[in-house]
């Protein structure tokens, strides 16, 4: 079995696929443990109100049914409190495990049934009765704000950043265009619902979650905290999982409730989310409305940027705080020059399903927020689109470029880019000026067709820090332990790529640990696209320290020096294939057992800890293209061209970067053509089934061409890595909403997302009849 | 609740002997009773096809059959597709052409392929592209899952292969 | 997501099955049939039958038949059969064109004609199929045989005129003309959704001009049903653009549409005007 050459930048097949491929997975549902009780969840159909009686007694005379619970059960937990720990100001907008005298939203947990079996489970819940006084629900973010609780207001906060003077850069102004936009509430969304089993091995008094994800070691110390607990006697394990997409791991009630249930009824507790559960409990996203100005003089560029926004935070601030207000008000300016700068990012409390991150949060957001800005202000200044936006890039030469704005709690520091490099380099792929040829000629004949670009930054490998510990045992077999998280984006094969080609094995012996709290002690989980970035960087410091290990043991043992060893598939030989003879790894980790005579005064084992620590994030960019048609008989729109150009500073594995990039290509999409969580005006969700929330299938997905540059490694980490998680997703919205405006004459008719064949016949109608 | 009722389910040509309630779905037995946790289940109302099986050959939503209508049938479900050792040409087209991310939707998508083309080893690219818009996938934008079942096409054509029971 | 509890019944007859029908419908007992639209409801429990009567094993149901000029749909015959070749002539063609729209492969392995015009959704393809061509509905109990003009079967959303114990036991379709030519639009969100609005054409060239139009709308008012106006457009015209606008623009203006969250009436009627246009040309 002979190694590739090179094994990063190599397309290798993964790791994961084979139990994957054949049925072998273990998703949290597949998990059961002996004598296990199934939780349902009674949840609220009032978006507001206050409760007023429950009634548990036939539900808790249902055979098979052990117990029922309702707030009083664990009046003793605190709510759920924020990821980066305590902020008093928002510490009353906390969800509590179970409703206690109000509810907030519809499918808000009021009560949970524990029963043998779900069937049964489900059907006593159907039982519980709920008496609620309905209340009027805000359902508007940006109306006037009102009473959240006593002594605190539906605005808990206003996120407020800027720089410059803004008045009087508008008072100079050459032109102001004003805007007034909208992105509609959509979220993840994954194929597999959540799901937790809570389990307490009495026996070693460890409390057990399995089914973690996404942040398993922060989590823990979350929960150890909530319950009062060490975190040595708090595990969490992660199987398999069925997409993240930023909305599943956090901490939700009900993960809460399986670990707290299990510990009191004594077995384990299994709880999996049904698809109308999850459509209004898991986190939702996206929801904001801006009120944009853009000061410009007459060439284009832009002098100050204002804006007002309104961040629909749903029923409660949940694990992530404001931070995607905070994001948005840091990374709205994109790539672009802004000498002033003044945001307001009202931060709103409704009576929906409360908000989180999803996959590029705050950007997909505040790019097509910042990019129908920038059409609009090329469109009243008779300027073309990529004009406007060549005039106001950054420099190449300017990197790196400091914003005096905070964006996940780091400065904002542009580490590297050519944005205008990569501009080129997408028009001249897409061949632009031919498509605005073909797009123009073919509106003459009638057609609805349009041409639209966007450009974006995107943030990634937040740190600080990450370790990992690589261990090779006697087979020569090689164990990565990681306190990563795997979503499905291919973690495994990635860390086992960097780890291949810095010790000098084949990436298939390599086994790579991830979501097990109890293997290693410390984590930062799979999620702001740090993965790649971070646990990949302490891969490389950790792999490199094995095999310095290595050769130094290798040099005694075959007597020359270890300058004159490598490592080549796995055998230590002398360098340039001089012959000679070589020792396998297997051999020099049982040189480097405790008991072996070679070992020297060395530390045992062929192992090593690696860290790596990263001052500050790093920003990869990318330019999309898309040409779109909308029918005018129907309002469909077909996207016929697609593109996206997007810098990952160095790829590790082409094929999985490809895609991320597409895959999140296609969250995008429906974001800005089919998906809406709905309410009536009630506060009922609308959206509860996937045949009313619409999720992009084979024929909705285009085929898209991509660039990826590897132009502008990072400077931040040596591995020059940059993450392509969310490089897709983030402009999408964008780049639809500028060909479909561009279709319908560039008059800045697009102003929300998503946009759907009902506005697009109306306007076209109306436009007939004109 | 009512009474369960004995029945023998043949999946992958073993038979299971459960006894259930005639409201169990198919996809809820061949997880929980019979052991084969591959079928997954992603919405349980009929549209992500997550829970697509092989019903005496055709591709079927396990979420929308009660476990009782489906005594004396032949169910082929993911754990079946290989031959021993040896994946299924699909298998093998989907790892080589990273097809999969998370890997939820996937059994679904090998059941339906495997389904169709081995009733129709001729099937052309857009009635192909018609029936892969029957499931769901939120990870990969589906290209690579298109590419995959093509090349499993190919593969199959040429050897002529028949789906393991 | 689970149902609600039922008491199952398996009859192996037709006979058998109407007197469980007549016993059980009024203590709830509801016919499963493809459970492609039943088994979603019980899912969500907004139906939880209490007895299910299951027909999947009456041999005698599923027959798909040409007798005496008529096409004999039986109430276990599936979707999939009408993809291939096993109806003949124009009839089939039609047959042919509208099935490739319902849902998708897996759903038509297993949900049934009949069971979707007993269902009366108003996005079913053949409801506005059977309203279309004027099919008869064969609705049987344990106290006889009814037979039901599709004009007087399909009463609104989901409303028909069948009674509690009884049970579609096939439909009917006439034999078109061999030179029948047909066309079939639908617009939905994604290819195998509920359709918003839907338009089904037939007619024939007769001397150069178009003779027994048809145009049947469904998807875009409570029940399907053939719309005279844009049929008398149609009639002893030629088959040309003009005339397929002047009728496609009055059977727009004849519908009554319903709006919903997302679809206003004249959104609808906006549609019905596209998508008659279109199966009139598709049909040329």
């Amino acid at each position: 079995m002979t190694a590739p050459k090179s094994q990063i930048g190599a397309s290798v097949p993964r790791l994961e696929d084979a139990p994957l491929v054949t049925g072998r997975g273990a998703f949290v549902g597949d998990i059961a443990f002996v004598h296990q009780l199934h939780m349902r969840i009674v949840r609220s159909s009032y978006a507001h109100g206050i409760i007023t009686a429950i009634d548990t007694a036939a539900a808790q005379a249902v055979p098979g049914v052990v117990a029922v619970w309702t707030y009083k059960d664990i009046a003793d937990l605190p709510p759920i409190d924020f990821r980066e720990g305590s902020i008093e100001k928002l510490s009353p907008f906390r969800q509590p495990v179970l409703a206690t005298d109000r509810v907030r939203y519809v499918g808000e947990p009021i009560a949970a049934v524990f029963a043998e079996d779900p069937y049964v489970a489900e059907d006593a819940a159907d039982l519980v009765m709920v008496e609620v006084e309905e209340l009027a629900p805000v359902l508007d973010a940006a109306e006037a704000a009102g009473e959240f609780s006593p002594g605190h207001s539906t605005e808990p906060v206003i996120c407020r950043q800027g720089y410059g003077d803004v008045d009087a850069a508008f008072a100079a102004a050459d032109a102001v265009v004003e805007l007034d936009l909208a992105i509609g509430r959509h979220s993840g969304v994954p194929l597999e619902t959540r799901g937790a089993i809570g389990r307490y091995d009495a026996a070693r008094d460890v409390l057990e979650l399995h089914g973690a994800a996404k942040v398993p070691h922060r989590n823990r110390e979350s929960l150890a905290k909530m319950l009062g607990r060490s975190t040595a006697a708090v595990h969490l394990y992660e199987g398999h999982v069925g997409g993240g997409f930023g909305v599943r791991g956090e901490l939700y009630p009900e993960d809460i409730l399986v670990l707290v249930a299990a510990m009191r009824l004594g077995r384990p507790v299994k709880w999996i989310e049904d698809r109308r559960e999850h459509m209004i409990a898991a986190n939702q996203s996206r929801q904001q409305r801006h009120r944009i100005r853009a000061a410009v003089d007459r060439d284009g560029r832009i002098l100050a940027i204002d804006d007002d926004f309104y961040h629909d935070q749903g029923a409660y601030i949940r694990t992530h705080g404001t931070r995607v207000a905070d994001m948005s008000c840091g990374i709205l300016p994109g790539p672009y020059r802004l000498p002033h700068y003044r945001v307001n990012g009202h931060f709103r409390l409704t009576n929906k399903t409360p908000a989180a991150t999803y996959r590029a949060p705050g950007r997909y957001e505040t790019n097509f927020v910042r990019e129908r800005l920038m059409d609009a202000i090329a469109a009243r200044l008779g300027l073309s689109r990529v004009e406007v936006r060549r005039r106001n890039l950054i420099a190449a030469s300017e990197m790196p470029f400091e914003r005096p704005l905070m964006a996940l709690g780091d400065e904002v520091v542009l580490d590297s880019g050519d944005y205008e490099g990569l501009l080129d380099k997408a028009l001249a792929r897409c061949g632009w000026e031919e498509l605005e040829r073909e797009v123009a000629h073919r509106r003459a004949a009638g057609e609805y067709v349009g041409l639209g670009i966007a450009m974006y930054v995107e943030k990634s490998g937040l740190g600080p820090v990450d370790g990992v510990r690589i261990n090779v045992d006697a087979t020569g077999t090689v164990e990565v332990i990681t306190g990563g998280a795997s979503i499905g984006q291919g973690f495994e094969t990635v860390i086992a790529q960097v780890c291949a080609e810095t010790l000098g094995v084949d990436y298939r012996r390599i086994r790579v640990v991830h979501g097990r709290t109890d293997r290693i002690e410390y984590g930062i989980g799979a999620h702001a696209t740090r993965a790649t970035v971070m646990t990949a960087n302490a891969t490389h410091v950790a792999a490199g320290k094995v095999k310095a290990k290595a050769l130094d043991m290798a040099a005694q043992l075959l007597q020359t020096e270890a300058a004159r060893l490598d490592i080549v598939d796995g055998e230590v030989r002398l360098r340039d294939g001089a012959g000679g003879p070589s020792l396998s790894l297997g051999e020099i980790a049982q040189h480097l057992r405790p008991v072996s005579p070679t070992r020297g005064e060395r530390d045992p084992g062929l192992a090593a800890e690696g860290w790596f620590t990263t001052k500050h994030m790093t920003y990869p960019y990318g330019v999309q293209v898309a040409v779109v048609k909308i029918d005018d008989g129907t309002g469909a729109v077909l996207i016929e061209k697609m593109m996206i150009a997007f810098d990952v500073g160095r790829a590790i594995n082409p094929a999985l970067v490809r895609g991320q990039l597409v895959g999140g290509f296609a969250q995008g999409l429906g974001g800005a053509l089919f998906e809406e969580f709905q309410y009536d005006e009630r506060g009922q969700p609308l959206s509860v089934t996937f045949a009313d929330y619409l999720l992009p299938t084979v024929k909705d997905v285009p085929e898209i061409d991509i660039l990826i540059a590897e132009d502008a490694p990072s400077a931040c980490n040596p591995l020059g890595i940059k993450g392509a998680g969310e490089g897709g997703i983030a402009g999408a919205g964008a780049v639809i909403a500028s060909a479909i405006d561009d279709a319908l004459g560039g008059k800045g008719l697009i102003t929300r997302l998503p946009v759907t064949p009902q506005r697009l016949k109306a306007l076209i109608d109306a436009s007939a009849h004109s | 609740m009512t009474d369960k009722v004995e029945i023998a389910l043949t999946i992958n040509g073993r038979t299971h002997r459960v006894a259930v309630e005639p409201r169990r779905t198919l996809a809820d037995v061949i997880r929980d009773d019979c052991g084969q946790t591959g079928t997954h289940l992603g919405c349980e109302h009929g549209v992500c096809g997550a829970c697509t099986i092989l019903l005496d050959g055709e591709a079927v939503r396990s979420c929308l059959m009660f476990a009782v209508q489906a005594q004396n049938r032949d169910i082929c479900t993911v754990e079946g597709l290989q031959n021993g050792p040896e994946l299924h040409p699909l298998q093998k087209a989907f790892i080589a052409h990273h097809a999969l991310q998370c890997g939820f939707c996937t059994p679904g998508f090998l059941m339906l392929a495997a389904g169709a083309l081995e009733r129709n080893p001729d099937i052309d690219d857009e009635e192909l592209v018609d029936l892969l818009s029957s499931n769901l996938c939120r990870c990969t934008g589906y290209e690579n899952i298109v590419k995959a079942v093509q090349a499993a096409r190919a593969e199959m054509k040429a050897a002529s292969m028949k789906v393991a029971p | 997501m689970k149902p609600a509890s039922f008491t199952y019944h398996a009859p192996a007859s037709l006979d058998e099955a109407l007197g469980l029908l007549a016993e059980l419908a009024p203590q709830d007992g509801r016919i499963l049939a493809g459970g492609q639209t039943l088994v979603p409801t019980m899912a969500f429990r907004m139906a939880r039958p209490a007895h299910l009567i299951d027909i999947n094993g009456i041999e005698e149901l599923r027959r798909l038949e040409v007798v005496d000029g008529w096409l004999r749909i039986g109430a276990g015959v599936r979707h999939a059969w009408f993809e291939g070749d096993r109806v003949p002539g124009a009839l089939g063609r039609l047959l042919r064109k509208v099935v490739r729209h319902i849902a998708h492969q897996p759903i038509r392995t297993r949900g049934t004609f009949c069971g979707s015009v007993a269902n009366a959704d108003p996005a079913s393809e053949w409801c506005c199929t059977t309203a279309t061509l004027d099919g008869v509905i064969v609705a049987q109990s344990a106290r006889g045989t009814r037979r039901i003009a599709a004009g007087d079967f399909y009463q609104g959303v989901m409303a028909t005129d069948l009674h509690e114990d009884e049970m579609v036991v096939r439909v009917e379709l006439p034999l078109l003309d061999d030179a029948t030519r047909s066309g079939f639009c639908e617009f939905s969100r994604r290819a195998g959704d509920f359709a918003i609005a839907m338009v089904l054409a037939a007619y024939r060239i007769e001397n150069g001009r178009i003779a027994e139009a048809r145009i049947g709308v469904g998807g875009a008012e409570g029940a399907p049903r053939r719309i005279a106006e844009a049929e008398a457009a149609l009639n002893g015209q030629p088959a040309s653009a003009a005339t397929f606008d002047a009728a496609a623009r009055a059977a727009a203006a004849a519908i009554m549409p319903f709006d919903d969250h997302n679809n206003t009436i004249e959104f609808r009627r906006s549609l019905v005007a596209t998508l008659a246009k279109r199966a009139l040309e598709q049909a040329a």
